[in-house]
């Protein structure tokens, strides 16, 4: 008896426990080659663009080179983001970091977000890290962030009244006309998105997400998207990083 | 000038058949697409990417609104002799972006 109440109360888990699969899995061949030619890949554009960046001299004359030396030494750095930030208070995602380094440190103004510029930089960073796990930190002041990202994903929300549960969780693998809906893993963001042409960040495709059930679209970069994207990360803990990866 | 990545061998026999691969960085808007506002977004496209090998044109495409953003090529070139392969891209304003590699044969 105790044994069928505890596989019983395992049941629901069974779904949220499982394996978590990288999104590469779920693309057609082609795409899967396209991603994995680093001359083809078109997100490579962009990195090119961060690249540029890097040893562009700001404004104090310092160059994001000059502190933190070639971007090389970046390795393993992006596995960590979303962070909990001290000085700010907050979790901070990758992006508001690269800002926050440039307006505090370099006096320069904040890329826009969605902009090629912070694009650009941030897949360069996550580049780094590519073939890493992800390994973001949930415990101590992170805690709360990761419950409220958690319950927004379990949130029923818009006009066709879906959760991200009922799509990336319960029908995972199943078909939505004529693709397969995939994890919603995060593990290669930033993303080249075919159907954008474009490179989006964790904070374009949630919105994108949002637009899709129509529901109102988060705002990319706003504190309840950071968290969610802390959420997703630790949700795909051990995934291999995979920027830029490319997705239908 | 648009953000481009081109891959040419840096050494090749005499002959040989070498793969070249551009890229542009580049929106192709087709002209059939709209904002969220509604307004159509014109048609914004390069029309001509030009290849040349030691100043004699190899390549020549011209390209049409269908094409996907990022157009990118990869051809094959018969190395003959030691010299520059450049390449060039003109969009429909007349904007000319170029870019260039040597070629060493060997």
């Amino acid at each position: 008896m105790k044994g069928l109440l505890l596989a019983l109360a395992l049941l629901p888990g069974a779904a949220a426990a499982e394996e978590p699969v990288s999104g590469y899995a779920y693309m057609a061949p082609e795409t899967r080659t396209l991603q994995d030619d680093d001359f083809e890949n078109p997100g490579m554009l962009w990195v090119d663009i961060g690249q540029r960046l890097w040893a562009a001299p700001a404004a104090t004359g310092g160059s994001c080179a000059d502190c933190h030396g070639d971007v090389a030494g970046m390795h393993g750095v992006g596995t960590a983001y979303p962070k909990w930030n001290p000085a700010e208070g907050r979790i901070v995602s990758l992006e508001q970091q690269i800002n926050l380094c440039r307006t505090t440190r370099q006096g320069e103004s904040a890329f826009p977000y969605s902009s090629d510029d912070l694009n650009g930089i941030t897949a360069l960073v996550m580049l780094q890290s590519r073939g890493l796990p992800m390994d973001v930190a949930i415990d101590g002041p992170a805690a709360p962030a990761y419950a409220r990202g958690k319950a927004y994903y379990e949130t029923r929300r818009g006009q066709l009244n879906l959760s991200c549960v009922n799509c990336h969780v319960d029908s995972a693998g199943l078909r939505l006309k004529g693709e397969v809906v995939s994890q919603g893993q995060v593990n290669g963001f930033p993303i080249y998105r075919q159907l954008w042409q474009d490179i989006g960040s964790v904070g374009r495709m949630i919105a994108w997400c949002n637009d899709s059930v129509r529901a109102e679209p988060l705002a990319e970069g706003s504190q309840m998207a950071v968290e969610l994207e802390l959420y997703l990360r630790a949700r795909g803990k051990g995934l291999l990083i995979e920027t830029p990866a490319v997705r239908r | 000038m648009f953000n481009t990545r081109i891959k040419v061998p840096q050494t090749a026999a005499k002959g040989e058949s070498v793969e070249i691969r551009a890229m542009i960085m580049h929106p192709m808007d087709n002209g059939f697409t709209y904002t969220t506002s509604g307004e159509v977004i014109p048609v914004n496209i390069i029309t001509d990417f030009t290849c040349t090998y030691m100043d004699e044109e190899v390549l020549h495409i011209t390209l049409e609104p269908g094409l996907s953003a990022n157009p990118y090529f990869s051809f094959r070139l018969r190395a003959g002799a030691t010299g520059p392969v450049s390449f060039k891209w003109v969009d429909q304003f007349g904007t000319v972006t170029t870019a260039e590699a040597v070629l060493t044969v060997t």
